[in-house]
């Protein structure tokens, strides 16, 4: 470089002149879009960040670089009276409006269910290209909530995902949800490597998602955090997967309701004023089956290069309407029947705002009838099935028609139809009776009629359920399936929970059956909750898998592909990542009487000094001949006479 | 004598071996009164396979055996039922084989006693008959081999046979006068649960006896010996816990063994008086009252080797009685270990004052137990307060039992200084009370 240098001084001073020039102009330029200057300046720019980043960068590309500097910088001597072309168009832009790096989308999708309840999921997304970890010098926020951002930087979080659920979710009546979530709250955090004291710091982050989200997180203590191997891997970018990073709890018992809602709601950019939020009222989602909402927040890439990081986080709600509790007879849903209250506009922040209605199921319109129909439809592969999806873009004022809102209503044409069985699901429940042992037992299915595939099973269950890992079984079809790998961490009193996760692979079209055996431990009278009767929940079982994608699981249909592109049955999309949730587990301990400390107290001491008191005597006395004790007035008489100093009778 | 011995052996196996083929053995080893969290099976097996899983057992708070326990059952895992029938039954030959000693030295020095004419006149009755003591050293074999409570923990695999195995040992090589395998039986014993440790002050009373050291703390040898033996003592003890340090390459198995049975974290009912104490105990008050029950334990043994410095081995069997009453995690086979004693006290039948009333309470809390632990557990008709309750009563009994046996040791012995028909100084018949 420094020789290089030597030969091309001048060459070198204009290049530097030039380069600054040109950053200038590509911010400017990218504000204006549809500009023949971006394409014309990317490139250079492209290669100069490459020539910077690089520690050895290959001597004809800078040759190259050279060579077109030297040419920009031949163009501008020979046409001193024209301006470069960036320099042409920077008078038009104005120089007050620097480029807004964060955005904000929301979507809104439902998905009819074949049972006549209907699945509707928020989302919310806003990405913010900034960096936290600089300390506090992140002070200026737009879209970003700024209680996160805080969080975030103070707490040196990398990825923090939060969900609150009431409700469990029915994955064979349902199918698989976009987003799974267990019963209660879950919370899953990584830390920064850089975070020397992990528990510290993960007690005060769950203090402080207590205090922002009005919920019980502050339970969340050593005894119910476990740190996963395999079972939680980063969401966003960073190849950092060092489990002592990593902490993962559940309150299983955690009760969802508006005091959660409410300051969730508030991490919106337009709150609950405007945008699809407005349909987010209290009074109807928690009338719901299912009702989840959750927070994530990861860092993602900002562009396919992945140069420059971005936050993303994104807000999901998820809630399933059921028909019957909503007293209705017939099988229709509206917007305003869903949410009470009807869309008017779109969040004016928002970059994107779209409604997605499923109608896979329902190409010809035989199954429900939508209107205001749209003639937008869009097409995703979602959790491994090609789904098709109608569209209603919120940005256009052409969508909410005359009457400037919009009412989506969908009236089922006949109740028929069936669901393709989800490939993968699971259930637990506690096997044994009386209050002194017991087994867990946890099923998996898988339903693909071919194929097997590997799930990782995690199971975090609380120090007072005693498990015996040696009683582990794992069957499938009636034969031990051995798994290929077991984490397991025994607990500790009071501790720490119990952790097992173990990799099992799945035989096509069967049940394996997960069995282990506990204990239940006597606690001390302090420990119980306040309804010791109603027993201790264990929080769900987590499995998590790649499952066979069910486009790929259609090698026949060569009717619309052609036949070459048809023969080896993987595909790209062959697998997607699943997550599912068993039932959590209500489990009775015994109990002591709590009445009767006490009497406890008092009777066990008395037993002690029982034997205490016998051996006492024994040890300290002898045997003497007892001599019949003197009457009353002897002995009476002899007091007197030692008062009066005379030997006593 | 060997042939009523190998026949009591054959009869112990033979039920055993018929209980292990017995679908009761599920049963047996899943009662809390046979197995505490200290010595049950399932635990051993439990850590055997977090080894296999590449996991310390320590690192859980399941398994609270000693390293050696997890070495032995390494290689005889698969062999266990053998293992601990022949653990009972070398305690009982051990036993056999330590009273029949004793026995004899008894007869000896009483002998001595009488050629010396050191006994008051009328105390024929109270002088013991060879044919009186020659089935002893048998009966306190069967009264371990047959115990029923021995034969439990004997099915349940509980490792409080192997336990009572080593105490066993170490009274018969005690009695044997072998200070080396004594001290080093002790330090073995300690290694297993901490208790045990109270029993180094009968063995080096009945040792210096033996070896006709006066108990004397102005005397060089009685100092010279005390050393000797605590030397041995700690030297073995050192060698066993480096030896289980260097089986596991970590010091883990002392908080998780000797933490666990001093601070008593596992609140699983047993026979004990810790659990239900502890569970219903305000929190600020637990340490004191754990200090305080855990010294009751060693509390006793300086008073009682004072009053009985002449009687050894009757302070072997108290202290037994009172770890066994007064430890953190009992289980039945601590007390078959002491109740197999009974017989070498026959002699003192006559001034026991309430054994017919100990024994039926004994025996119906026995009863008892199994009875309100399903009431409480499986029908939930009963609370928790039942079997409390029985455990109290049960622990009353082993406590007026003990104290009963030692009142009439020493009015046996009171007897024999003083004479057996005492009279007032006016002649009438007196009475004996203590004072």
């Amino acid at each position: 470089m420094a020789a290089y240098r030597c030969y091309y001084p001048a060459v070198l001073l204009i290049l530097c002149s030039f380069s600054v020039f040109v950053v200038a102009d590509t911010e400017d330029a990218t504000l204006i879009n549809g500009q023949d200057v971006t394409a014309l300046n990317s490139p250079q720019t492209a290669s100069k960040t490459a020539a910077q980043t690089a520690e050895q960068p290959a001597v004809e590309e800078r040759q190259w670089e050279a060579t077109a500097s030297a040419a920009a910088a031949d163009d501008q001597d020979r046409t001193p009276d024209t301006p470069a072309p960036g320099a042409e168009v920077q008078p038009v832009v104005p120089p007050v409006l620097p480029e807004p790096k964060d955005s904000f989308q929301e979507e809104l999708v439902f998905r009819p269910l074949h049972s006549g309840d209907i699945y509707a999921s928020f989302q919310f997304r806003t990405l913010w290209e900034t960096d936290f970890m600089r300390g506090n010098k992140v002070s200026h926020y737009r879209l970003f909530p700024k209680s996160l951002g805080q969080v975030i930087s103070k707490f040196s979080v990398r990825e923090l995902h939060i969900s609150f659920t009431q409700g469990y979710w029915r994955t064979m009546q349902w199918g698989q949800p976009f987003l799974p979530s267990p019963p209660g709250a879950e919370l899953w955090v990584w830390f920064q490597d850089s975070v020397t004291d992990v528990d510290g710091t993960w007690k005060e982050l769950t203090n402080v998602l207590s205090g922002i989200f009005c919920a019980s997180l502050n339970f969340i203590d050593s005894t119910n955090t476990v740190e996963p191997s395999a079972s939680f891997k980063p969401l966003g970018i960073g190849n950092e997967t060092d489990p002592r990073f990593l902490r993962y709890a559940t309150l299983p018992r955690e009760i969802v309701c508006t005091e959660n809602l409410t300051p969730w709601k508030k991490l919106l950019p337009c709150g609950s004023k405007a945008g699809l939020a407005v349909l987010l009222k209290s009074e109807k989602l928690f009338h719901s089956s299912f009702h989840s909402q959750t927070v994530h927040i990861r860092p993602v890439c900002q562009d396919w290069q992945c140069k420059t990081t971005s936050w993303e986080l994104r807000q999901t709600l998820n809630v399933v309407f059921d028909l019957h509790t909503s007293g209705q007879s017939k099988r229709e849903w509206s917007l305003f029947k869903m949410f009470s209250r009807t869309l008017t506009e779109a969040c004016p922040l928002a970059s994107s705002s779209k409604i997605y209605i499923d109608i896979t199921d329902n190409p010809q319109g035989e199954q429900f009838e939508l209107t205001p129909a749209t003639t937008l439809l869009s097409q995703a592969v979602v959790l491994g099935d090609r789904r098709t999806f109608s569209v209603y873009d919120l940005t256009q004022q052409a969508t909410f028609g005359n009457t400037r809102s919009l009412n989506l209503l969908i009236r089922w044409k006949s109740s028929e139809g069936d669901m393709l069985r989800p490939l993968l699901h699971a259930e637990r429940y506690v096997a044994g009776y009386g209050l002194q042992t017991g087994e867990i037992h946890t099923l998996m299915y898988n339903n693909h009629p071919y194929r097997s595939f590997p799930v990782l099973l995690l199971d975090s269950v609380p120090w007072y359920l005693r498990l015996y890992i040696h009683t582990l079984t794992v069957t499938s079809k009636g034969k031990d399936n051995n798994p290929s790998f077991i984490h397991y961490q025994p607990s500790k009193d009071r501790v720490r929970p119990h952790l097992l996760e173990m990799l099992v692979q799945l035989p096509p079209n069967s049940v394996t059956e997960v069995t282990v055996q506990f204990e239940r431990a006597l606690l001390k009278w302090t420990e119980y909750t306040p309804d010791p009767n109603h027993g201790f929940y264990v929080g769900s079982s987590v499995i998590s898998s790649l499952v066979p994608s069910i486009v790929a699981m259609d090698t026949n249909s060569t009717r619309e592909r052609p036949l070459f592109s048809s023969f080896f049955p993987c595909k790209e999309e062959s697998s997607y990542f699943v997550r599912v949730y068993t039932e959590p587990l209500l489990v009775n301990l015994p109990t002591p009487d709590f009445s009767m400390p006490y009497n406890v107290i008092c009777l066990t001491c008395t037993v002690v000094a029982v034997g205490y008191g016998s051996l006492y005597n024994l040890l300290t006395r002898s045997f003497q001949i007892e001599e019949p004790s003197p009457g009353l007035a002897k002995r009476i008489a002899n007091v007197i006479r030692k008062m009066r100093g005379v030997p006593p009778l | 004598m060997a042939a009523p011995l190998t026949l009591l052996v054959i009869v112990a196996v033979t039920i055993r071996a018929a209980l292990f083929r017995s679908s009761l053995v599920d049963v047996i080893s899943e009662r809390v009164e046979v197995v505490s969290p200290l010595t049950a099976w399932k635990r051993v097996v439990e850590g055997l396979a977090l080894l296999d899983l590449g996991v310390s057992p320590y690192s859980g708070d399941v398994f609270h055996e000693t390293p050696l326990i997890i070495y032995l059952f390494h290689f005889l895992v698969d062999y266990a039922e053998i293992t601990f029938m022949l653990a009972d039954v070398m305690t009982a030959v051990a036993l056999y084989l330590a009273v029949k000693d004793y026995n004899k030295q008894v007869f000896r020095k009483q002998k001595y006693a009488l050629e010396a004419d050191r006994y008051p006149h009328d105390c024929h009755e109270l002088i013991r008959s060879p044919t009186e003591m020659f089935y002893i050293p048998l009966k306190v074999a069967m009264f371990y081999l047959l115990n029923p409570f021995t034969i439990l923990s004997c099915v349940a695999k509980s490792t409080c046979g192997l336990n009572n195995a080593v105490i066993a040992f170490f009274i018969l090589s005690t009695i044997k006068g072998s200070v080396l395998l004594s001290a080093i039986f002790l330090a073995l014993a300690t290694y297993q649960s901490i208790y045990p440790l109270t029993l180094c002050a009968p063995a080096l009373l009945y040792l210096m006896q033996r070896q006709y050291i006066p108990v004397n703390f102005r005397r060089v040898s009685f100092w010279w010996f005390i050393a000797q033996y605590a030397f041995m003592y700690l030297g073995s003890l050192c060698v066993i816990i480096c030896l289980s340090f260097f089986l596991l390459g970590s010091f883990d198995y002392v908080p998780s063994v000797y933490g666990f049975i001093l601070s008593v974290p596992d609140l699983t009912p047993n026979i004990g008086l810790f659990w239900y104490f502890f569970a219903e105990m305000f929190e600020h008050f637990r340490l004191f009252f754990l200090c305080v029950f855990q010294i009751n334990v060693f509390f006793y043994t300086i008073p009682l080797s004072v009053k009985l410095k002449e009687h050894p081995v009757f302070l072997i069997f108290m202290q037994l009685a009172v770890i066994s009453i007064f430890k953190s995690y009992p289980t039945v086979g601590d007390i078959a270990l002491y109740m197999s004693f009974l017989p070498v006290w026959s002699h003192l039948h006559r001034f026991l004052r309430n054994i017919f009333l100990v024994s039926c309470v004994l025996l119906a809390c026995s009863a008892l137990f199994p009875v309100l632990w399903h009431l409480w557990i499986y029908a939930g008709s009963a609370n928790s307060n039942f079997y409390y309750a029985i455990t109290l009563l049960f622990n009353v009994a082993q406590i007026l039992l003990v104290s009963d046996y030692f009142y009439a040791f020493l009015r046996r012995e009171h007897h024999l200084t003083y004479g057996l028909y005492l009279k007032r100084k006016d002649g009438s018949e007196a009475t004996l009370v203590l004072k």
